[in-house]
């Protein structure tokens, strides 16, 4: 809108700029106006009787459509001030290109910075913690990304593999007593099953219906959770999850415990850096894992299916065994990043996957760049991370990340990586611009 | 319909979409290695007849026999991607649909699916890098090449195929289409939309494709230069049956033809011929 109404005014004379500035302040004004009368124009409240009294506040208003008659005609000369091209102009192309340069060395410096982050953080539990929360969240969110990323499958309901994961490993952990790198494969097994169990019914479906599917079967999951008290405990959850141990040794300060095996001193912060390291392993692990896939038919299938159903079949392409592998495989990462959440918490209550909890894995990867590794990567870290930035904030700290996160939306409406980049190429790989790259619609 | 080695056999082929009859008892053949038109007004059900060879309608009735190396394949019973799959059988659509956000390159590797999907066992041997899905990979990406020098667009193969222009968006549809080894190569209005000079690129290539392939072709074309030029035979539909079949110059003389293409009945057909010669 900004690039259109500047670009309007700058081939007519300086005065007409000037009545265009005026007209819009005042129709800023005049809306502002009549929002604002009853809000704040007019203030009402229960008496002393329980009658209802008001009073005027004009002054206060005032202000207000005073405010907003100012501030739309400092927008205004800050927009003609900065040029005609309003958004793009806010990032010059320079630093674009310079970012796309410097892409290429983005990942392995914030691998080596990741790897170290215990060694550098050793003293600070809280900045380790986080590390941990943030890199489960990478973990989500390429896992997450495999199925809307590449195969292009709008999933709403995440969290019901990462439910599944949690559950499974607390279970057979706590009732047949087995360790967490047995019961990792199993929970990211029964996840994929749930997956693929997923998968059947909604087939057929695409787009919005997919999504809706998708929500209420990770409701489902939840509530059978919360409902099988028997098994799972209901709302209280299952607590006394074993931890993860070092080739069967435990991370514990008794005499058979790590730290006494190594001869030096117990400290907590040693299963801190432990988990730290699982978690890492385990999101690389998942990144190898897609990067490898996308090189391989069953990958390109996936991301052939994101952008033409109707092709792929026509190509040969069974889209039904395409369409679940890539339940299959996003619903096993997420299994093997709930069976961590259950062992790093050590207590899981069904109030751990909720709704909200899919909206912020769906969240990270549509931020990242749907189908960007790095990108998807990035944008946990700026949301988990960010959003413990902003602690300092108090209640502004919502207002003040869902700006942050519109304002980024609208500079890069496809995420903060938004090309894509080829699998296969002859002689150079070229990033494919995002205008080509379909979404995928179901 | 003077040959028997006929790659397709259509017979009594019949479509109900309700209460309308889009094809009624249509029987018609392809011959192996020849290229075959199916042409008629528009509305006459030709992609109709398309969709059900290729498996993305199921026919209310009739039969479709494909010859096929090891037997007849009833195509009626197959659906969906198995018509591409087992019976070898490929098409392109009349509104180009190519993978735009993919380059050129990976679009003809996708068409390399069911090949790649074995060689890499079922993935599983493809994720460690074994040696036999590396090669296998190789070839496919020679064979890629080998289409993307027929058509032209060797330079272009990085590029996405969204970036393309018209023309070689159409001629890469069919390379793609090509690269799944079909016996029976299906096109829908491959010439929409061209202009001459890439019409006639375009005719250049099927005969191309049916002489060193041996490449059996169903064209559905409106471009009657490119239908009279390259076809061997012709199958004119209109209102959802065969009015006419036959050569492409016997088929260009058919009243019943030109009545149909011009919308007036038969007999002012035969005047407007006649007070023409």
């Amino acid at each position: 809108m900004g690039r259109v109404s500047t670009s309007a005014t700058d081939h007519s004379p300086p005065h007409a700029g000037f009545a265009f500035i005026l007209k819009k302040a005042l129709l800023s004004a005049f809306v502002a106006l009549v929002l604002f009368s009853l809000m704040i124009g007019i203030r009402t409240e229960a008496g002393p009787t329980g009658q209802l009294t008001y009073w005027t506040r004009f002054d206060e208003l005032a202000i207000t459509v005073a405010i907003v008659f100012v501030g739309s005609i400092v927008i205004e000369l800050v927009r003609r001030w900065l040029g005609p091209s309003g958004a793009s102009e806010l990032v010059p192309a320079r630093v674009q290109n310079g970012l796309a340069a410097s892409g290429r060395y983005v990942a392995p410096a914030l691998l080596i910075f990741t790897l170290l982050v215990p060694v550098i953080f050793y003293r600070q539990r809280y900045i380790l913690d986080l590390g941990v929360l943030v890199l489960t969240y990478v973990m989500l969110g390429w896992g997450l990304n495999v199925v809307v990323g590449l195969a292009g499958l709008l999933d709403l309901g995440y969290v019901a593999f990462y439910a599944v994961g949690a559950y499974s490993y607390a279970l057979f952990a706590t009732t047949f007593g087995l360790s967490f790198w047995i019961c990792l494969p199993i929970a990211g097994i029964l996840a994929s099953l749930w997956g693929v169990m997923l998968g059947f019914p909604v087939l057929r479906l695409r787009g919005d219906y997919l999504a809706i599917v998708t929500l209420a079967f990770g409701e489902i999951i939840r509530l059978v959770i919360v409902n099988w008290q028997s098994l799972t405990g209901g709302p209280n959850g299952i607590s006394s999850i074993p931890r993860p141990t070092l080739f069967g040794i435990p991370l514990t300060p008794g005499p058979n415990g790590f730290a006494a095996k190594l001869g030096i001193a117990f400290d907590p912060t040693h299963r801190l850096v432990f988990l730290f390291y699982i978690i890492l392993a385990m999101a690389l692990i998942t990144n190898w894992v897609t990067i490898r896939l996308r090189g391989l038919p069953i990958g390109r299938a996936w991301e052939a299916l994101r952008e033409d159903e109707v092709a792929c079949r026509a190509l040969g392409i069974n889209t039904t065994t395409t369409k679940l592998t890539a339940f299959a495989t996003g619903a096993l990462f997420g299994g093997f990043a709930g069976a961590f959440f259950a062992t790093r918490q050590g207590f899981i209550s069904p109030e751990s996957f909720t709704f909200q909890e899919s909206a912020l894995v769906l969240a990270i990867v549509v931020l990242g760049g749907m189908g960007s590794q790095l990108g998807v990567a990035l944008a946990a870290l700026a949301m988990i991370g960010g959003f413990e930035l902003f602690r300092g904030l108090e209640q502004y700290r919502m207002l003040v990340f869902g700006m942050a996160m519109v304002l980024l939306m609208i500079w890069r409406p496809r995420g903060l990586i938004g090309h894509r980049a080829p699998t296969v190429y002859l002689k150079q790989a070229h990033a494919i611009s995002s205008d080509l790259v379909k979404e995928g619609h179901g | 319909m003077s040959g028997s080695d006929h790659i397709l056999s259509v017979d009594a082929l019949t479509m109900r979409f309700g209460g309308i009859v889009a094809v009624n008892e249509l029987s018609f053949g392809a011959e192996r290695r020849e290229i075959t038109a199916l042409i008629g007004p528009n509305g006459a059900g030709k992609t109709t007849v398309f969709n059900c060879i290729t498996g993305f309608y199921k026919p209310t009735g009739g039969t479709m026999r494909l010859a096929s190396a090891s037997g007849e394949i009833a195509l009626e019973r197959l659906n969906d991607f198995r018509i591409s799959k087992l019976a070898k059988v490929a098409r392109t659509f009349q509104n180009i649909r190519l993978f735009p956000g993919m380059t050129v390159l990976e679009n003809l590797m996708v068409a390399q699916h069911n090949t790649l999907m074995r060689a890499s066992g079922l993935t599983f041997l493809g994720l460690f890098g074994v040696p036999s899905w590396r090669a296998a990979e190789k070839r496919a990406i020679e064979h890629a090449t080998f289409w993307l020098n027929r058509i032209g667009l060797y330079d272009r193969a990085d590029d996405a195929a969204g970036n393309l222009a018209y023309g070689d968006q159409r001629r890469l549809e069919i390379a793609r289409a090509m690269c799944t080894e079909p016996t029976l190569l299906c096109l829908d209005e491959p010439a929409a939309g061209l202009n001459a000079r890439e019409s006639a690129a375009l005719s250049e290539l099927l005969l191309s494709i049916r002489a060193e392939q041996g490449t059996s072709i169903l064209l559905i074309e409106h471009d009657m230069s490119v239908v009279m030029e390259i076809s061997d035979h012709v199958v004119v539909m209109d209102y959802g049956v065969k009015i006419a079949e036959g050569a492409p110059h016997e088929v260009r003389d058919d009243p019943r033809v030109i009545a149909a293409y011009l919308g007036a009945d038969e007999q002012e057909a035969i005047a407007v011929m006649e007070s023409d010669t």
